[in-house]
């Protein structure tokens, strides 16, 4: 009997240390190291993965994030340490302030300046002033998608997001900065403010607004748009292609009072243990065949102008809604980094929208 | 027994250690984080700040629909358990089966299931609009929040129940009978309050989930109505203030310990317990 509970004993901790070692340990590990990729859910193509992983025989180890707000602290913790990360705008600006960020050498990533059109580089100069930390990955707008046999006037204005016809149709975003972005270019304000009296008013169009709205959602906007379950929603214009593809109904506008134009670019962690490979990851990413093979997967725009180039569509390669005119609008902005302050501010008057 | 004692703590010893790790560690750091503020210095802003209007509307709301959930699930669940604790095995067997059938898809997908059904142009409506009957609408409304809990957790209120009532020995039933007590003279005299630790046990597997869900008024919701749970959560995913998100789970949990201390009181055997 004794014997027999020893067996149980020791298979047991064989057990746990086998538990732990699949924890812990990385045996296979590709020839020429590896590379520690953090980024956003859905947001490359897994194919590209193996490309990668083909042709340089680094081993890609790749993890997802949901929001920038989930990204940051674990990134400025360093309790994991990733190489490469695609954060927003804003959110590279903070990183940049909380020096989590290492300078790029782009001597390594030459396909970055070849293939990135001016406009991205300049545009992202707003958080990164002299180019030096973030390669643009992916941009686009944030705008009104509405279905064509649901809405008859023509929409050009946030203000339709308050029209009472549409009351239990609307679909707003669920996150601080995109609902306040609305709320305070409706009222023509920045969407970078952090004036109390004007996110004051913000908040009060928004908590008027909260009897029309249906749901607050953040991508769930995707399926409910195509399901004809709401005429009006708040998205992002990468998705806006995509729901088009499956429900023809469907109409993407930038609303005349401006709206958020982002970008998502690579950078390097401060901390990186594997920099050199994290800017060979980056520079594949650059690659025109590569980007295309990812814009064709997520159907967010690319600043890849190369790749732009080689899109056979032409309907695609000339959209509207992927490519826009930028020059036509007025009052586009990027986000960027408010500070603390603000953010607790931003945050405490949209926890007062959302308990209304 | 004396034997027993260190085989016992050996055969226990991977337990502790996943419990140390995966419970002890995690909950130290809630309460490191949730009495701490940004520059690590001692502070119980993070907790009181549940009196603020917005938390305190947030926690009032959770209790006030965990509580409906958790009658409707009662009231629903004590006449089920009845009747399986009644039946011979072979027929029981087969509705506990179906019963937990469910539990063993992920709770996500069978949330997002009902917002399918629900929807204004889900399949209920739709099979509505073919009879042309009105159409139902309670998505992102309470209602749906409450009957989103009352699915998921409806299981958790049945089997405690059902397991402390065939425990009941029979004769103890027909003794009642025997010196003339009626139905509902047994049932309320007898049989309910043998059955007490199990309603306890599910009250408590229901209650505690149904108040810090934020997954199914998220749902099913429309994040429309801010329970306390979604209020922690966006402090964690989106304002990234885990200090505050930390304290507040601190007061859920102040809720959690009087719930489990009433259930040990009335459950002193574990007769209730689920398995």
């Amino acid at each position: 009997m004794k014997s027999r509970m020893n067996k149980i004993f020791f298979l047991s901790i064989c057990m746990v240390l086998f538990l732990f070692s699949a924890g812990c340990g990385n045996s296979a590990e590709g020839k020429n190291g590896e590379v520690i990729v953090y980024n956003w859910g859905e947001y490359l193509d897994p194919e590209v993965i193996s490309l990668f992983e083909a042709e340089t025989g680094i081993q890609v180890i790749y993890d997802e994030f949901e929001t920038n707000e989930i990204m940051f602290p674990k990134v400025e913790a360093g309790a994991t340490q990733y190489d490469v990360i695609c954060p927003s705008d804003y959110m590279i600006q903070k990183m940049m302030e909380h020096g989590l960020l290492a300078e790029l050498n782009f001597d390594n990533i030459p396909n970055a300046k070849a293939n990135i059109g001016a406009q991205y580089w300049d545009r992202s100069k707003e958080f990164d002033p002299e180019n030096k930390y973030s390669v643009p990955y992916c941009w686009g707008t944030v705008g009104i998608l509405y279905n064509k046999t649901m809405v008859s006037e023509p929409i050009d204005s946030w203000s339709v997001l308050w029209d009472e016809q549409y009351q239990d149709n609307i679909l707003m975003q669920d996150s601080v900065r995109d609902a306040f972005m609305v709320g305070l270019k409706l009222n023509g304000y920045s969407m970078n403010s952090t004036d109390a009296g004007e996110l004051e008013k913000a908040k009060n169009s928004l908590i008027l607004q909260k009897p029309l709205v249906q749901a607050y959602v953040v991508d769930q906007v995707r399926d409910k748009m195509i399901g004809n379950e709401a005429a009006i929603g708040v998205i992002y214009s990468g998705e806006a292609i995509y729901t088009q593809r499956e429900n023809p109904d469907l109409e993407y506008v930038i609303p005349k009072e401006g709206t958020n134009v982002w970008i998502d670019s690579w950078v390097i962690a401060k901390n990186a243990p594997n920099k050199e490979n994290g800017e060979k990851f980056i520079d594949f990413m650059c690659r025109p065949d590569i980007a295309l093979m990812n814009f064709e997967y997520i159907t967010y725009s690319t600043p890849n102008d190369a790749a732009r180039e080689l899109i056979e569509d032409d309907d695609i390669r000339n959209s509207s809604i992927a490519f826009p005119d930028l020059n036509q609008y007025q009052n586009l902005e990027t986000y960027r980094y408010l500070g603390e302050e603000a953010d607790q501010m931003y945050n405490s008057l949209w926890k007062e929208v959302k308990s209304e | 027994m004396k034997n027993n004692g260190l085989t016992g703590k050996l055969l226990s010893s991977p337990y502790i250690v996943w419990a140390v790790i995966f419970i002890i560690v995690p909950l130290g750091m809630v309460f490191y984080y949730g009495l701490t503020d940004k520059t690590g210095a001692f502070t119980i802003d993070n907790v009181t700040a549940i009196m603020s209007a917005e938390h305190a509307k947030a926690l009032w709301i959770s209790l006030g629909l965990s509580l409906i959930s958790t009658m409707i699930c009662f009231f629903l669940a004590y006449p089920l358990a009845a009747i399986l604790a009644n039946m011979n095995v072979s027929q029981h067997s087969f509705i506990v089966l179906i019963f937990i059938l469910p539990m063993w898809m992920n709770f996500l997908l069978r949330t997002l299931a009902w917002q399918a059904l629900l929807e204004k142009t889900g399949v209920i409506n739709n099979i509505l609009a073919f009879f042309h009957l009105p159409a139902l609408n309670i998505i992102n409304t309470p209602y749906a929040i409450i009957l989103g809990m009352v699915y998921n957790f409806l299981p958790f209120m049945v089997l405690p129940i059902y397991n402390s009532l065939v425990k009941i020995d029979p004769n103890v039933v027909n003794a009642a009978k025997d010196l003339g007590a009626n139905r509902i003279q047994t049932f309320f005299k007898i049989t309910l309050p043998l059955s007490i630790p199990g309603i306890i046990s599910g009250i408590t597997m229901v209650f505690i989930p149904a108040l810090t869900t934020f997954v199914i008024s998220k749902l099913l919701g429309g994040s429309k109505i801010l329970l306390i749970g979604n209020v922690i959560e966006e402090e964690f995913t989106q304002a990234g203030n885990w200090h505050l998100g930390s304290g507040l789970s601190i007061v859920l949990m102040i809720f959690i310990i009087v719930n489990m201390a009433a259930s040990a009181i009335f459950d002193k055997d574990g007769e209730g317990s689920l398995l």
